[in-house]
């Protein structure tokens, strides 16, 4: 491990990498503080930008904007009361609270701080699990591995889509049906493709996250810009306070941080769960742990509870790299762009990439505790100047993000085709994010499909079209079984409610 | 009797599963395949199928959570301007070049989503394109297809 250690520091500490870390951690914080716009947004309009780097400095810069991206939704929570993703709406609870008692400074360290302790504390955890977990995945087989992703789809289904099921498992079938257009990669039979040409490769991923997250986020800004209730507050972002915090509340972080990491990192491994569910838990959890007194400042400007979600959300996010390192299987919507965009360098996880690759393994991981820092010591004392970047009128927003996505297909292919394609899909996805049908169901099903059909290949191949491989081996069963709960606790809590 | 869009869309996506799942049972497999107990047609078939139980599922049962959009709060126009310009964009952007087409692109967003400071239009279209291709074609390397640059000796 200490080899191991020692290439990821070499590469990670490369001038090249540790600017990329810096840029990556500046852009995602940007781009993450922008309210609508996420770590999935800010990652797939850098997908072109990696285009000509190797595969760890892409990946380092990936990761760069992910922690930078979670870090900025934060401080639009924080300033605003309007979260830039899902995962940093329990932030605002109590940190919206504190930015009004004139504690936006300090509020905004805090959460810094407890980012920085919560991604620290989670990197030394998948340091420690990453290796261990891709020796015991090793002894996977394909029916595990297919039994494995099912569990992944239908755990981000039931997670990702504020009780309506049905709609995510729908969005995991179109994703699932998208990656079959194209050439069969077996006996490369034509799919789908009514005889266009263009379609035989199949439709490409950074086609259709472009789509369906970047185009169509910033078509659904658009589309719902005279709703009062999304209308952007008005805020005094001059007279931010003081960012330093007293040795009273740094006790107070003291104690909250080590819970909320091992919970959100346990999270984190989860399939399908990641930065939102630890943050909510988190908070959750700190307010059962809390006296009596502090449990009255809930939701009023505690600390525990500003510190809670933020330690939590950022420890989810080294613990979503988890299963994307070892069994090459995202957990979550954003490591399902980066396991696309690594499959784009030619690389796949898994839990070969222990060993065919070390330097990319051991960079990514070295590389998150050196974008830590940097969003210690760079973002926090830039967050003044930083802040401005939310008074930048939507005229010119949508249209850069707009140029952005159309760039990255244009670079891909110089063939209109695909833009036309990707304008298609993207007033679907405007249609069908307005009536709350999830969209990162759809991205880690397009991600998964073509593996899926693989192991589901090799599966019945071997046990010559028979369903057994379900129920032979007992990871199989095993994992099936949990899939079938998560199933089963979606039908009773939906019939529950009706009784 | 009102269909609700939740349920109206279930119904698109229950007839876009029927015709997948009839195009995946009229995919050619080879002969040798036709009976082999996996060939391109197989998972195909299973998510025709899973497509048209989840659509049912969805229409038949009543709803949970309804999800109401109040048509009153939405920029219709705003987003087929944008729509509109995107596509001629698409459809231009091989015959006039990447840097025409994309800087006479972010004006004319610009323009209709309500912007009239010219100065600045100007200045975030025309030149920040240039900087933007400098960036990806002088220093990234990475190749930046455009006939006209080309054809008139910026570009090599």
């Amino acid at each position: 491990m200490i080899e191991g250690i020692l290439i990821g520091l070499s590469t990670a500490l490369s001038l090249t990498n540790i600017l990329m870390v810096m840029v990556g951690c500046f852009a995602g914080t940007i781009i993450g503080m922008l309210p609508g716009l996420g770590p999935m947004t800010a990652i797939a309009l850098m997908i072109p930008i990696t285009y000509g780097f190797d595969p760890s400095t892409g990946l380092i810069l990936m990761a760069g904007v992910y922690y930078g991206a979670v870090f900025g939704g934060s401080t639009s929570s924080i300033l605003l009361n309007a979260p830039g993703i899902p995962g940093t709406v329990a932030t605002a609870f109590d940190g919206y609270p504190m930015a009004q008692q004139g504690k936006a400074g300090k509020a905004l360290a805090i959460a810094a701080y407890s980012s920085f302790a919560g991604g620290t504390i989670s990197a030394i955890f998948l340091l420690v699990a990453a290796p261990s977990l891709s020796k015991v995945s090793l002894a996977f087989r394909s029916p595990d591995y297919f039994a494995l992703m099912i569990l992944g789809l239908t755990a981000i289904s039931a997670f990702s889509s504020k009780g309506q099921f049905l709609k995510a498992m729908m969005m995991v079938v179109l994703g699932l049906m998208l990656a079959t257009v194209g050439q069969d990669s077996l006996s490369d039979i034509t799919r789908f493709t009514f005889n266009n040409m263009n379609l035989t490769d199949g439709i490409s991923f950074v086609l259709i996250v472009m789509a369906t997250f970047a185009m169509s986020e910033a078509l659904t800004i658009i589309f719902r810009g005279k709703d009062p209730n999304r209308a952007a507050k008005q805020i005094s972002l001059t007279e931010l306070g003081s960012i330093k915090v007293n040795k009273e509340e740094t006790i107070k972080m003291a104690k909250t941080i080590p819970r909320s990491s091992i919970l959100g990192f346990l999270i984190g491994v989860l399939p399908g769960a990641g930065a939102t569910i630890a943050s909510f838990l988190a908070y959750g959890m700190e307010r059962n742990y809390v006296n009596e007194e502090e449990k009255q400042k809930f939701g009023k400007g505690s600390v525990h509870g500003l510190s809670a979600p933020e330690t939590a959300n950022n420890a989810a996010c080294s613990g979503s790299f988890v299963p994307l390192l070892t069994l090459g299987i995202p957990g979550s919507g954003t490591t399902a762009v980066m396991l696309g965009a690594l499959l784009g360098f030619g690389i796949q996880p898994g839990p070969r990439l222990y060993q065919t690759n070390p330097e990319i393994f051991w960079s990514v991981i070295m590389s998150m505790y050196i974008g830590m820092v940097v969003l210690l010591i760079l973002n926090l004392p830039l967050i003044p100047y930083i802040a401005r970047i939310l008074a930048v009128p939507r005229n010119y927003l949508i249209p850069l993000i707009l140029f952005f996505s159309v760039t990255g297909i244009y670079l891909m292919s110089f063939n209109n085709f695909d833009i036309f394609l990707m304008i298609g899909i993207a007033v679907v996805a405007t249609f069908l994010r307005l009536y709350d049908f999830p969209m990162p169901p759809l991205i880690l099903a397009f991600v998964l499909g073509g593996l899926m059909e693989e192991t589901l290949r090799r599966s019945l191949l071997i046990s010559d079209g028979s369903p057994n491989f379900l129920w032979d081996r007992p990871i199989t069963l095993i994992i099936l079984l949990i899939t079938i709960t998560i199933v089963g606790w979606q039908i009773f809590s939906t019939f529950r409610k009706k009784i | 009797m009102r269909i609700s869009p939740t349920k109206f869309i279930s119904l698109l996506f229950l007839v876009l599963s029927v015709f997948y799942l009839y195009t995946a049972y009229n995919i050619q497999v080879f002969a040798f395949d036709e009976n082999a107990p996996f060939n391109a047609r197989t998972f195909p078939i299973y998510l025709g199928w899973a497509g048209i139980i989840l659509s049912s599922l969805k229409i038949i049962l009543p709803e949970k959570v309804t999800t109401e959009v109040n048509h009153k709060h939405l920029d219709y126009k705003s987003i087929i301007y944008l729509i509109i310009i995107s596509l001629i964009y698409a459809a231009v952007i091989l015959k006039i070049g990447y840097f025409i087409s994309t800087s006479l692109f972010l004006f004319a967003s610009y323009y209709f989503l309500g912007e009239r400071r010219w100065g600045l239009m100007f200045i975030l279209s025309f030149p920040f394109v240039a900087a933007f291709m400098y960036l990806l074609h002088g220093l990234l390397n990475i190749y930046l297809r455009d006939p006209f640059l080309k054809y008139i000796g910026v570009m090599r």
